[in-house]
């Protein structure tokens, strides 16, 4: 006796969180069962295993009826065939974009191409993330970064409105879309010990300040490309470094403020110049699409390293930062004030969330 | 020009891509009523597409607006080729022809193609403009309401149930037809979903005829099926019950009535039986004993007839009057009144509405107090047919003359066990190549004869029926004469009254009367059983079935006594036999929902006997088995919380001496009951019932008997409207279709294996529900509906819908177990309520109604004191609702714009923890799906599966379409699947049917209400439900 069909329609569809967890995660139905039966389920209820089959079947030809209303999920909402509440409905598009920090760090700031694709395989075995689940987060972040890719108005708004996603969930889209676009390198060993929330805190803030949207909310892509007039400018900078004597004024100037408030006061002393070479030349560095494309290791070769090498505490960074940004208000010679807020304003926050073990 | 017509199509979303070159669709609309078509433009370029078009008009016959659907397509206009369907819609434009109904039809629509499925939606408008009709001779019924539900719909007040009313049309499949052969299997589809279509309109239309002709404006528990007979055509019939129905929504009426059947009462001048005097000197009609009397009419078609519940097996019982003791008294009386005025109205004498039907029979399940008094049993008749083609459609004189037969069959069963109307009718059909078994059943009973006519007769009736009434009992008083009994039964005088006498077991097929006296909780209870059949051709295989049917008819109610003894309990509600016809095999399901019922005795033990007694082994298997077998009773009463109070044999009386020996029939009945009160103590006094394990074929019944497992903890079953016993519904419901095929292994099939197939189907089926809906913990699925159907050799198909309502533990428990005073107290405080609501509605409508029935009632209610809790309980939750009634009497009107967005569906007429303010029109479609590449659908399951989500969604958008927000009464009446996985084909044919309705919330209407009695409130809120 087997079962040639078997099914279970309710007029509210029924939606096990377990099991669409299980189905989020890639797993084939037999392996899903062996897993709803190690946790012990059928000890709960009593039931036998061939009826776990049955209704993890019954789930799994479900969500896989969904997933085409998922892929859009405005749809979801105005379709009929599945009667949900909701906050089902909601529970089912979050959980269907939501993403694992393993997998999104492999392909963050990676061209969401089929080359790309093709190394899901090499990703799922590093990150013990199934094929299927892979396939289905790289779709998504590929299907997101599509819609928005070329819209006008707020990126975040924009996730929002096409996807339906959290606040939450919209941000990190956002910076991974930025990320995809801009192609910042991510990957490199010394990058390894930053979190995916590390590079969206970044993303986010320069999405605010670096980018067309930041200066004029009314242009294509405004969110997604970085304002190239103003890494133009960023040259500019440069006489910071270049010009010797205001390097010496901005040292001192620093220095004096923080003297007696450093714990890490002579190795800041010490390094100051290095520092601020580094800091300066990444942003003069910033027309070329290769070195936007290295930012974050320049960041962390430049001016992380360093300072953790120095073991600054984070407090002490801060403080350096803050001054050190501050103090060039005080250079009578230099002309670029507002360009070296909008830079520094962005990178001082972005080197404070870089800095950590 | 008595209608017209007018529709306007508003825009579409969704469109599937038409055009891949440029990822979107030209679409425009055909809009098609008769032979009439319209266009809309193209819309260029869109998968959403704005057309916003003029209204298009329609001048028709009002006849064509009860046949015809409207037909919408949407069309992929292409320039160069010819264009493409995209799909369609069937509007059925009938809930816009009377007044009371939908005045609109407006919303979504899913657009459907029979090999797509649902390709996006439309937005549609549908108007009706009616002029009135003077033509005498009219051929339209429009205005007579169309109702699924069986009883009579909440909101509305039956003045006359006239009675029986049926039709059918037959006409050739155009599945069958030649030119199939050269059509696309969408045409073919198509053109059998519109024949379907305005076959459906065409039966109604008739029968709406049929209703006027009867003076009546509604038809109550409307079933409409399809035969679908092959290549002899296809088949579309329906029964129903005719009524004059009066809407309670004027403000003077009183609207709470809605909420409960014991307040929509009615009087009910119900057609008169041909045999006066049945009634009139009590039931005495004696009679031969005809369990299995066959009449081959003819060679091939032997009828197999039986008295259904094999008589001897299952007496019956009568319930009625006894309810009416409690608060139908004046009810009965003022509602008398008010059908005079009625009547008066209609200027007609009353006698000219008690016409004499041919067939006094009543689709109904559930009854107005005080209309049915007693009742007799399940009666049942089936007949097997060879089909042949239907030569002339517009003479479907066959099929009708086989219809007459086997009602001609039922009335005279019911005749034989001294009733003389058959309510809870229904009839059905299995067909298998060209053999045919028509099945009719319904349960015998007495109705109230001061319904039937007025005058001289009535008031002498009418004392006789006033003694039964303080009793609070006489309900399972039999209706035949106990000393010329149809059939050899065990009576008891009545374990309430103890003045009446009443059979030990009671087998219906209508829903538990609200004023039934119960004790504990109810279960669901299943026969399962499967013969195999040599495969034959024609006649021989007519023969071979009638050869079959009464032998499963036999087991199937061995079986059900037997699991009824095993739960310990006395009766049987909803019954629903199945008989299923296949090539090689024939199928036999029973369903029905098992209680306690008060007024009948203790039920007997089971008692397992050996007939080889030196052995001794054996004997300690014996002892064993039947160690097993008490201990299940003992835990199933437990479970089932039946705890009936003891009574002392004296006050009992001894038992009639049974006027024939039961054994004859019972395979497994011993000769001699002694020895059964000495083997079983704890169930009882009573006569056990005796199964020989001898043969191995009882040896497997033992087995199944003990098989069967309880639901899980938290979880009650039923297949009636209620269940006994839990009277707290929560508002959440779920309702659901599970569908399951098997494939036997063909190698040595024998019935052995094959009942255990079966069973373990039915049993998987079943813990699988139990597990999706452990969520909904506690809850009790309600209205468990199960179908089997043989669609091939090997395979066993079997649908079960049902719905699952969850409901507050904590309350169940505190109604069931109250200790005596309490609720004594609170039925005390009911009473008081009750007394002020016939004053008020005196002061409503009938001033000059007489006070004393009240009283009485009262006094019946005092004299309770000696009844178990679980009869009190009853009483209370009776009472409830009419507090309820009087405060939401004040409440303004609901508004009918609530939330559209969800609509619920169930199989039951109520909505739990709401009320139902508005019927729309009866829902009643019909798609068929069919798919070529049945592999990439996902299978069968994904194929069947998506289908029947698109069913449901069709039906949801109808009804919000029409501005409901639920479908009552819902019931999938054919899901015919077939497959060929060979070619990659499958194809589906499902038809569902039911009430569309709006409904309000009753939170919403407590906020709406001025001054909620807050004593009562508690109690009335979730009960009030219950009892519709």
């Amino acid at each position: 006796m087997t079962n040639e069909l078997d099914i279970f329609v309710g007029n509210t569809t029924l939606i096990d969180e377990d099991v669409y967890r299980l189905w989020l995660d890639g797993y084939s139905v037999n392996d899903a069962v062996a897993l709803r039966v190690r946790s012990g389920i059928l000890e709960q209820t009593g039931a036998t295993a061939a009826v776990l089959q049955s209704d993890t079947m019954d789930h799994y030809r479900t969500f896989h009826m969904l997933e085409r209303l998922l892929h859009a999920p405005p749809k979801l909402l105005h379709q009929l065939i599945f009667q949900i509440p909701p906050s089902r409905q909601a529970l089912l598009i979050e959980r269907y974009y939501a993403f694992d920090e393993a997998f999104v760090r492999e392909v963050l700031g990676k061209k969401l191409s089929k080359g790309t694709k093709k190394d899901l395989d090499d990703i799922s075995t590093k990150t013990g993330i199934t094929l299927k689940s892979c396939r289905r987060q790289f779709d998504n972040f590929k299907r997101v970064f599509k819609v928005v890719e070329e819209m006008r108005g707020s990126l975040v708004d924009n996730i929002q409105q096409h996807f339906l996603l959290s606040d939450r969930l919209a941000r990190d889209y956002a910076a991974i879309v930025f990320f995809a676009n801009n192609r910042f390198e991510t990957g490199k060993k010394k990058l390894q010990y930053l979190s995916f929330g590390d590079f969206a805190f970044c993303a986010e803030l320069m999405i605010q300040n670096w980018t067309l949207g930041a200066v004029d909310s009314q242009v294509d892509d405004m969110d997604v490309d970085l304002d190239k007039e103003f890494l133009q400018d960023l040259k500019e900078l440069k006489v910071l470094v270049a010009d010797k004597d205001l390097l010496d004024l901005h040292k001192s100037l620093v220095c004096t403020a923080l003297r007696g408030k450093l714990g890490v006061f002579s190795e800041m002393e010490a390094n100051f110049k290095n520092l601020s070479r580094g800091l300066v030349n990444v942003a003069a560095k910033l027309t070329h699409n290769k070195d936007v494309r290295d930012l974050f290791v320049d960041l962390v070769e430049k001016f992380v390293e360093p300072c953790r090498s120095d073991h600054w505490p984070l407090n002490d960074v801060r403080l350096f930062l803050n001054q050190y940004s501050a103090s060039v208000h005080s250079l009578d010679g230099f002309r670029h004030q507002a360009l070296w807020d909008r830079y520094m304003g962005t990178l001082r926050g972005c080197l404070l969330r870089l800095y950590h073990d | 020009m008595p209608g017209k017509l007018k529709v306007k199509i508003v825009a579409g979303r969704h469109l599937p891509v038409m055009d891949r070159a440029s990822d979107l669709t030209d679409a425009f609309v055909e809009v098609k009523f008769g032979n009439t078509t319209f266009k809309t433009d193209v819309y260029l370029k869109s998968l959403n597409p704005q057309w916003n078009s003029e209204w298009f008009k329609f001048e028709v016959d009002d006849e064509d607006l009860q046949d015809e659907p409207l037909q919408i397509t949407v069309l992929d206009h292409d320039t160069y080729s010819a264009n493409d369907a995209i799909g369609k819609v069937y509007i059925d434009i009938d809930p816009l022809l009377y007044s009371e109904a939908a005045t609109v039809i407006s919303g979504w629509f899913p657009i459907y193609d029979t090999i797509h499925g649902i390709r996006g939606e439309i937005n549609v408008v549908v108007k009706v403009d009616l002029f009135n009709d003077l033509n005498r001779f009219r051929q339209s019924s429009c205005g007579v309401k169309f109702f699924c539900t069986t009883s009579i719909p909440k909101c509305y007040r039956a003045v006359i149930i006239h009675g029986f009313v049926e039709e059918l049309v037959v006409n050739e499949d155009p599945e069958y037809q030649w030119i199939d052969r050269i059509r696309t299997p969408r045409a073919s589809n198509e053109a059998r979903q519109r024949l379907i279509s305005l076959m459906s309109g065409e039966l109604q239309r008739k029968i709406g005829l049929k209703v006027l002709e009867m003076r009546g404006n509604a038809v109550v528990g409307y079933l409409q099926c399809f035969d679908l007979e092959g290549e002899s055509g296809l088949v579309v019939r329906a029964i129903g019950t005719a009524c004059t129905l009066d809407k309670l929504s004027s403000p003077a009426a009183f609207l709470p009535a809605c909420n409960s059947p014991s307040k929509d009462m009615k009087e009910i001048p119900f057609n008169e039986d041909p045999n006066p005097n049945t009634h009139s000197s009590g039931p005495s009609t004696p009679l031969k004993n005809q369990t299995y009397s066959f009449s081959p009419s003819k060679s091939y078609s032997r009828q197999s007839s039986s008295s259904d519940t094999d008589l001897s097996l299952t007496p019956k019982t009568g319930m009625g009057s006894g309810s009416a003791g409690k608060e139908g008294g004046p009810f009965k009386a003022l509602l008398r009144q008010q059908t005079q005025s009625a009547l008066e109205q209609r200027g007609g004498s009353p006698h000219r509405f008690c016409r004499r039907r041919e067939f006094p029979f009543f689709t109904l399940t559930a009854f107005p107090p005080g209309f049915l008094v007693h009742v007799g049993g399940v009666v049942s008749a089936r007949s097997v047919k060879l089909l042949d083609r239907i030569h002339n459609p517009d003479e479907p004189e066959t099929r009708d003359a086989w219809w007459a037969e086997i009602r001609q069959e039922i009335k005279s069963h019911a005749k034989a066990l001294g009733c003389h109307a058959v309510v809870g009718y229904s009839e059905s059909t299995s067909i298998c190549e060209e053999v045919c078994i028509l099945s009719a059943s319904g349960t015998a009973a007495v109705l109230n004869p001061r319904f039937l006519q007025d005058g001289t007769v009535e008031s002498c009736l009418e004392q006789r029926l006033e003694e039964n009434l303080p009793a609070g009992c006489g309900f399972c008083h039999i209706p035949y004469d106990e000393l010329n009994m149809p059939f050899p039964a065990h009576l008891t005088y009545c374990y309430n009254c103890r003045k009446q006498k009443v059979p030990d077991v009671l087998f219906t097929t209508i829903d538990l009367p609200i004023d039934a006296t119960v004790i504990g909780k109810g279960c669901l209870i299943q026969a399962r059983l499967c013969r195999l059949k040599k495969k034959a051709q024609a006649e021989a295989n007519a023969t071979a079935i009638s050869n079959l049917l009464p032998f499963m008819e036999y087991e199937v109610h061995t079986q059900l006594m037997n699991k009824l003894k095993l739960k310990g309990m006395n009766a049987l509600f909803g019954l629903r036999i199945q008989i299923t016809v296949g090539e090689n095999m024939l199928m036999g399901l029973a369903s029905a929902t098992g209680v306690y019922l008060a007024a009948l005795p203790l039920p007997g033990g089971i008692q397992i006997a050996g007939k080889t007694p030196n052995d001794g082994s054996y004997e300690q298997h014996v002892s064993h088995m039947q160690k097993k077998i008490n201990d299940t009773i003992a835990k199933n009463k437990e479970l089932y919380e039946i705890n009936p109070p003891e009574i002392s044999e004296e006050i009992i009386g001894s038992p009639i001496p049974e006027p024939r020996q039961r054994s004859r029939l019972l395979r497994s009945q011993s000769e001699s009951s002694d020895e059964v009160t000495e083997l079983d103590l704890s169930h009882g006094k009573k006569d056990a019932f005796v199964l020989e394990i001898d043969d191995t074929d009882a040896m497997e019944d033992v087995h199944s008997l003990l098989t069967d497992v309880p639901p899980p903890s938290g979880f009650y079953s039923c297949n009636t409207e209620i269940m006994p016993g839990i009277n707290n519904w929560t508002s959440e419901i779920q309702m659901f279709t599970s569908v399951r095929v098997i494939r036997l292994s063909s190698l040595n099939l024998t019935n052995q294996a094959l009942n255990k197939n079966f069973n373990d189907l039915c049993e998987n089926l079943l813990k699988s529900l139990y597990f999706k809906l452990r969520s909904m913990i506690p809850c009790c699925l309600c209205h468990v509906n199960f179908t089997v159907s043989l669609p091939e050799d090997e395979l066993i198909q079997v649908t079960v819908t049902a719905v699952a309502i969850t409901f507050d533990k904590n309350q169940a428990l505190q109604t069931t177990k109250t200790q005596v005073e309490k609720s004594l107290q609170r039925a005390s405080t009911d009473n008081e309520e009750l007394l002020q609501f016939p004053l008020e509605l005196c002061s409503d409508s009938l001033p000059s109604h007489p006070f004393p029935p009240a009283k009485e009632h009262l006094e019946s209610a005092s004299s309770n004191s000696g009844i178990p809790a679980a009869q009190r309980a009853v009483t209370v939750e009776k009472a409830s609702p009419m507090n309820e009634g009087n405060f939401r009497n004040r409440s303004a009107p609901p508004c009918a714009n609530s939330t559209v967005g969800v609509v619920k569906m169930t199989p039951l007429s109520f909505i739990p923890g709401a009320k139902i303010t508005k019927y729309l029109g009866i829902i009643n479609m019909f798609f068929i799906r069919e798919t070529t590449s049945l592999r990439e659908e996902g299978g069968v399951s994904g194929f069947l599966h998506a289908f029947v989500a698109e069913v449901f969604a069709m039906v949801r958008a109808h009804v919000a379409a029409l501005g409901g927000n639920a479908v009552v009464s819902y019931i999938m009446k054919q899901c015919v699947f077939m497959e060929n996985p060979n070619k990659n084909q499958a194809q589906c044919l499902i038809n569902v049917s039911g009430d569309a309705v709006v409904f309000v919330h009753e939170s919403e209407l407590e906020v709406v209400s001025s001054q909620p009695p807050t004593a009562n409130c508690q109690s009335s809120c979730p009960g009030g439900d219950v009892t519709t």
